[in-house]
């Protein structure tokens, strides 16, 4: 399946923003005893991007890093801290209930475990009715329509075999696709998805990440992709975001990051990847020590130099380094390249 | 590496049946195999292949509703199969023959001290005094490097990686001659990942143990494969060298399989197999894989033996009937 390198621009060639993260910060309080505050935990630290219409990102960490914290501050499911997101031009801590809800719509949601994600005992067809009575389209009919265009889209055909299942009846890679047609049944603007694949088998993996990414193509969607998975992204996105503890500590577009990677964590997550090789049995890998930071209490400064091979004392335990732009368009938060 | 290179497990047409209410389940159908002594044997396959079920049919560790369980198991000589449940629970399970289950590090006792549970083996099976084991225990955490400091905690206050060493240090410290791994670190980030695939390195290099790593994952595989058997719908399709398997894959199923894995370095996006595995309830006559295979003709009705390609590989295809290249 050829992937070209498909630019995120509209049709006139300029890039028209989406969506904006302004400095987010979702922390999650910790109590004691149901009352006493002793601290919180720092899920999303101060996060700012912007999303170009019709471009698919992929955020890529650890687990633990805030990555699905930040895809469900996103959605609105969990309120920031600080900082807001911006929706066409809007922040969605000012939106109203009404408008609340009219941007859920706008924005699908594909979670990482399908079969967690579908109520075990709502057939397809209910489930994919479901967003739509809730969003007010009346008519069964035109329900119907709906769920056999979509059910299309996401090719499980004949549809009509599918509509009366259950989720338990269905494989693990056809009920991933009952939740991505769950999730563009309203039409949106743009997807979360969240490691939409990491709880399927390998070779239906590719299978259903060329659908995805055919999808956001046809229908220009935005798609903001959640992964650990490295290996994959090439293929499914134009830009990454690499995450770290609750920031984004490297961003660029796919190539370049894959070819010139300038962050140590991001250098390190790469050299950890295997491409299949049979030499790979016979040298150990360099792998960072220790793992990731507690984000209840945070190491101070770079929250990367515990682990850096190239930290510099003095100064990366000390102050946190700021975006830098070692090469265009590829900025990367660390002290080297000062 | 100066370890001795003899046979350790041979397995010739083992057979795994489960009866259910549906039939007959044939998990693992007709597979051969052996293994040497510091080696490691990776077994692939995608899920609901019977990878798993073979690992469980090697340590006897079975479900009751056992239709047949037949075939040869020796180890080092011994035939298995001859001895009683109770012979084979003292001398081999976790003496000789022990494992990582799949998901073990969700698994462990959350009340019990780590150092306790990596020291019950030795108290279980070998009748150990608790000292003892626990002295034996603290050696096996310094060997897959995790501190001993850790031998008082808890299971939920060790992170995934951590968990899933010392899961390993529990599958070695009864000293092995053969560890079978059931998906290691699937569950796993990548960073842990190929640093818990850094200790099984130097455990092989410095134990001489022999593994058998069963995963789904062709990447992560790679890195410590001497060999490699493919499995599909309950039978090994090619049995060989890694180098050869990742490089020159023979059966048409290994090369779709070797065409689907993405890599990082590499421009062309993978390819994904169209279709999906027959089910084990009802197989076909011929060739299990004919219906997704893009190079099948005739013969393909039948099923296909294992024609042996070379003195140490095997590839269950027609398209191979003439043996060596």
């Amino acid at each position: 399946m050829g992937v070209e390198g498909n630019e995120a621009q509209d049709i006139n060639g300029a890039r028209s923003t989406l969506l904006q993260a302004r400095n987010l910060h979702t922390w999650f309080e910790l109590r004691k005893w149901g009352f006493l505050r002793v601290g919180s935990v720092r899920a999303v630290d101060g996060v700012s991007f912007e999303l170009a219409r019709g471009e698919s990102v992929a955020f890529v960490g650890e687990s633990g890093c805030g990555k699905s914290t930040l895809a469900r501050t996103l959605l609105g499911l969990n309120k920031p801290t600080s900082g807001d997101v911006v929706f066409e031009g809007k922040g969605i801590s000012e939106l109203n209930s009404l408008e609340l809800h009219s941007y859920r719509a706008n924005v699908g949601y594909v979670q990482q475990d399908p079969y967690g994600a579908l109520a075990p005992f709502m057939d397809v067809k209910r489930l994919l009715s479901e967003p739509l009575i809730v969003h007010g389209v009346k008519s069964r009919s035109e329900r119907l329509r709906r769920i056999n265009k979509v059910l299309e889209e996401v090719r499980l055909t004949p549809t009509d075999e599918y509509l009366s299942k259950f989720p338990h009846m269905l494989s693990g890679g056809q009920q991933q696709r009952v939740v991505i047609a769950r999730a563009l049944i309203l039409e949106p603007s743009m997807l979360i998805a969240d490691e939409p694949v990491s709880m399927l088998d390998a070779s239906v993996r590719v299978e259903l990440l060329n659908l995805l990414k055919n999808i956001q193509r046809d229908r220009k969607l935005t798609l903001a992709f959640i992964t650990h998975d490295l290996s994959t992204v090439r293929h499914f996105a134009d830009r990454i975001f690499v995450m770290y503890a609750g920031r984004i500590v490297e961003q660029a577009r796919v190539e370049e990051i894959l070819d010139h990677p300038q962050h140590p964590y991001t250098k390190s997550l790469l050299a950890a990847i295997m491409d299949v090789n049979s030499d790979n049995a016979l040298h150990e890998r360099d792998i960072p020590v220790g793992e990731p930071p507690s984000l209840i209490d945070p190491p101070p400064g770079c929250r990367f130099h515990p682990r850096c091979p190239a930290a510099i004392k003095g100064l990366c335990e000390v102050e946190d380094p700021p975006d830098f732009e070692p090469r265009d368009n590829h900025l990367s938060k660390c002290w080297l390249h000062r | 590496m100066t370890q001795d290179q003899s046979t350790l497990l041979e397995v010739e047409d083992l057979k795994l049946y489960y009866k259910t209410r549906r039939g007959v389940v044939r998990a693992v159908d007709g597979v051969t195999f052996d293994i040497r002594r510091n080696e490691a044997l990776v077994i692939l396959g995608e899920s609901g292949c019977g990878k798993s079920s073979l690992a469980k049919a090697l340590l006897r560790l079975l479900p009751r509703n056992i239709e047949q369980f037949a075939g040869q198991i020796r180890l080092g000589g011994v035939d298995l199969m001859a001895l009683s449940d109770n012979r084979f629970r003292r001398e081999v399970q976790w003496v000789r023959v022990s494992m990582v289950m799949q998901a073990a590090m969700n698994a462990m006792n959350p009340v019990m001290k780590v150092g306790e549970q990596v020291a019950e083996p030795l108290r279980i099976h070998l009748g150990w005094s608790k000292e003892r084991a626990m002295q034996k225990a603290a050696e096996s955490f310094k060997r897959v490097g995790v501190s001993t400091d850790f031998l008082d905690r808890y299971p939920f206050e060790l992170s995934g990686g951590m968990r899933q060493r010392v899961v390993l240090a529990m599958a070695l410290v009864t000293d092995p001659e053969l560890v079978i791994m059931d998906e290691p670190t699937s569950a796993l980030d990548v960073l842990t990942q190929a640093s818990i695939m850094n200790v099984l390195k130097r455990l092989k290099k410095e134990l001489g143990t022999s593994f058998i790593l069963i995963t789904h994952d062709v990447a992560t595989s790679s890195e410590i494969a001497d060999r490699v058997a493919l499995m599909y719908a309950g039978q090994i399709v090619e049995f060989s060298d890694a180098s050869e398997f990742f490089h020159h894959p023979a059966h048409p199923y290994s090369k779709l399989l070797m065409a689907s894995v993405p890599r990082l370095r590499q421009s062309e996006p993978p390819e994904y197999i169209p279709g999906q595995p027959p089910n084990l309830l009802d197989l076909p006559l011929g060739c299990r894989f004919a219906d997704r295979c893009p190079s099948r003709f005739e013969k393909c009705q039948k099923d296909p033996e294992l024609f042996k390609l070379n003195a140490r590989r095997r590839v269950k295809c027609w398209l191979h009937q003439g043996g060596e290249e």
